[in-house]
């Protein structure tokens, strides 16, 4: 049975704590949570008070005890009842699966109801109560009884009217009792003033539990907490304590295991970008995420992608809705394009909506135990967490969030949360529940309020176990879907929306008009370039002309030296003169 | 007739019999030979002489030797008296030593 070894895990590690006191024996109640705070179980051998006033699980606390101890521990137990009878004992502990009669049957429990009433008795003289002995010693010798519960010793007080007799005879009682070397437990009314209302705890000592159970806001909450435990430490805090169908868990921060394996397989977010945004895969399988954001940046939506998601996958999602009903869910998300009708109607995504304050936190979480034991989901959305602080104080919420994150990690199951953070507390990266510690990827969605519209931006805040983004992502919803869009980051700052759009198409009219300016001067440089280029053309042609024309004048020179030469030789020739020389 | 029924008288006026004709069957609870035991059986038999003679049956039961009876017969004090016959079942604890509140528990004396 895996919810044995569980316990007897936790009762191991709940002992080792404290290896350095000489430890006392321990009697394990196996009530969850309870050995934790305890340090290992009640005083073996000797007696335990539990106290507190009607109706705040006395008797249930101390039934678990002796059940779980004749189950899981081989303990068999006597329960002396001096108010309810066997068959109602029985009755109401049946709906929490305890099997008391066939455990009285096979011998591992004892049962004796004393019931004493006064009008029946006349008292005459001289008495002692060893009757009561006589019975005790009965029941705890036909099972071999080590754990013993008295439920509610104090009755006696009511049927017999020499309380000078029944201190003496109690005191007797308990060291009677401590003799036998039985664990007891003996309940008694809270009594005003007092832990009970014949001081009981006069003459138990060794180990007295309170119990409370109070409405705060007009929801109740049950808590618990250890008054005093001789010669052990224990925790000393109220502890919230819930009673479902398993019987009670008591709910100490510290009694969360972190022995859940951790999955390397990734699933999708169900928006590309974002999976992008997350070392391109999107969550791991079994982590917890938690979206927070303030009213209306589009938790619920970012959620719906990822159930259908998960549903696409074949998978099966379930969907807490603390805030809107099924039908208003899927008209709503077919508007952005998700349709959640159609893995509903096959069965892989259910969605239960209550409101929070429909019931104590204890049953939330006992109802979340229930549709997941039921429905053995792949994956699970919360929306919103916010509002279970509705239905306790903050502390007991956030306890028992951390006790369901807790039990989806045991089982490896993908949760994811939403959160409504209020923008008047200043920091988003806060959560009123103060989850965020236990979360591996938190996502934060703000409002970005610039130019008269508010546009939606997204970012990481971590992951854990994967690279992701550090960049702001606009977020916009569109009746295709949620996309996520680069931010402009400029010399201007981050813009979004159309702010974004304007800036963008400023940019593109700027670079447009530069471009003009560049092609109308290169044309200028060209045109001249050309003028300078038609007056060099010009230049050359005159210098071609004014060559020609030299050539002329020189032809023109050569021929007239030519005759001038022949012209002398001839009048050489006719004057006859030394010509001959 | 004189003065007002006991209710003992009407108790025996109810089974149609004569009280003076009542059978008495008396069961002492005791848890061993204690001192209150002893006293309480002396109690017992002196008041049973003085009120019902030779009517009555005493039984003594020790819880030691049958422990059964203490959670059968409910028995949580002792010594614890129960008058078992006549009807209605009474029961009377403490060692009797108070004659007077004996006498009442036992019906033989109203209420004073």
């Amino acid at each position: 049975m895996s919810g044995e070894s569980k316990r007897k895990t936790r009762t191991r590690a709940g002992s080792a704590r404290a290896p350095e006191l000489p430890e006392l024996p321990k009697a394990p109640t196996g009530i969850d949570g309870l050995d934790e705070i305890l340090g290992g179980g009640l005083p073996a051998g000797r007696p335990t008070l539990v106290c507190g006033s009607a109706g705040c699980g006395k008797t249930l606390l101390s039934m678990e005890f002796l059940v779980r101890g004749a189950i899981e521990f081989g303990e068999p137990g006597a329960y002396i009842s001096f108010e309810e009878s066997e068959a109602e004992l029985a009755q109401n502990v049946a709906s929490l699966g305890f099997d008391v009669e066939s455990l009285v049957a096979e011998g591992r429990l004892a049962f004796d109801q004393v019931r004493v009433e006064r009008q029946e008795i006349e008292e005459t003289g001289a008495y002692d109560l060893d009757g009561l002995f006589v019975r005790l010693g009965l029941a705890i010798d036909s099972v071999g009884a080590k754990r013993v519960v008295l439920d509610t010793i104090e009755s006696l007080f009511s049927g017999f009217s020499d309380a000078a007799v029944l201190r003496a005879e109690l005191r007797r009682l308990f060291g009677w009792l401590k003799d036998r070397g039985v664990t007891a437990v003996i309940t008694g009314e809270r009594g005003a003033g007092t832990l009970t209302r014949q001081g009981l705890e006069e003459y138990v000592s060794d180990c007295v539990i309170l119990l409370d159970h109070r409405v705060l806001d007009q929801v109740s909450t049950r808590r618990l907490r250890v008054v005093k435990y001789r010669g052990t430490s224990h925790g000393t805090n109220e502890y919230p304590f819930l009673i479902d169908e398993f019987g009670i868990t008591v709910l100490p921060v510290t009694s969360l295991g972190l022995r859940h394996g951790a999955s390397l397989e990734r699933v999708s977010t169900g928006i590309p970008r974002l999976d992008a945004m997350l070392g391109g895969q999107g969550y791991f399988r079994g982590s917890s995420i938690l979206v927070s954001g303030t009213a209306g940046s589009g938790k619920s939506s970012l959620a719906a992608h990822f159930a259908a998601a998960v549903c696409a996958r074949g998978e099966r999602c379930l969907y807490l809705a603390f805030e809107e009903s099924p039908d208003q869910i899927v008209r709503n998300m077919r508007s952005i394009g998700v349709d959640l009708a159609e893995p509903m109607a096959k069965g892989l995504l259910r969605v239960e909506a209550s409101r929070p304050t429909y019931h104590g936190l204890e049953m939330h979480l006992s109802q979340i135990h229930r549709l997941v034991d039921q429905f053995d989901p792949h994956a699970i959305v919360i929306d919103p967490i916010s509002n279970l602080s509705t239905a306790g104080a903050a502390l007991d919420a956030g306890a028992t969030l951390l006790r369901a994150m807790d039990f989806f990690k045991s089982r490896g199951t993908t949760a994811l949360l939403t959160n409504l953070t209020s923008p008047n507390n200043g920091s988003l990266e806060m959560t009123d529940l103060g989850v965020s510690s236990l979360i591996d990827t938190w996502l934060v969605l703000r409002d970005i309020e610039a130019g008269g519209e508010r546009n939606r931006g997204l970012y990481v805040i971590k992951s854990r176990g994967m690279p992701h983004s550090n960049q702001i992502r606009e977020f916009l919803i569109t009746s295709d879907g949620i996309e996520l869009q680069d931010v402009y980051v400029g010399p201007e700052g981050v813009l979004t929306g159309s702010l974004r759009a304007a800036q963008e198409a400023r940019e593109r009219a700027a670079s447009l008009s530069h471009e003009r300016d560049a092609r109308r001067r290169a044309r200028e440089l060209e045109r001249r370039r050309l003028a300078l280029q038609g007056q060099i053309d010009a230049l050359q042609d005159e210098i071609r002309s004014l060559e020609d024309e030299r050539a002329v004048a020189d032809s023109e020179y050569s021929s007239l030296t030519t005759t001038i030469e022949h012209e002398r030789a001839a009048a050489a020739v006719r004057r006859g003169a030394d010509a001959t020389r | 007739m004189t003065g007002p029924l006991s209710l003992a008288e009407i108790a025996s006026a109810a089974c149609n019999q004569p009280f003076s004709e009542q059978q008495w069957a008396l069961r002492l609870y005791t848890a061993g030979p204690t001192p209150k035991s002893i006293a309480a059986f002396n109690n017992l038999k002196r008041i049973c002489e003085e009120y019902m003679p030779g009517r009555y049956d005493i039984e003594v039961v020790d819880l030691m030797q049958n422990p059964r009876l203490a959670k059968e017969d409910q028995i949580v004090a002792v010594p614890t008296l129960v008058r078992k016959l006549p009807q209605p079942l009474r029961k009377i604890i403490g060692d009797l030593s108070d004659t007077e509140r004996a006498l009442v528990g036992l019906q033989l004396r109203p209420r004073t």
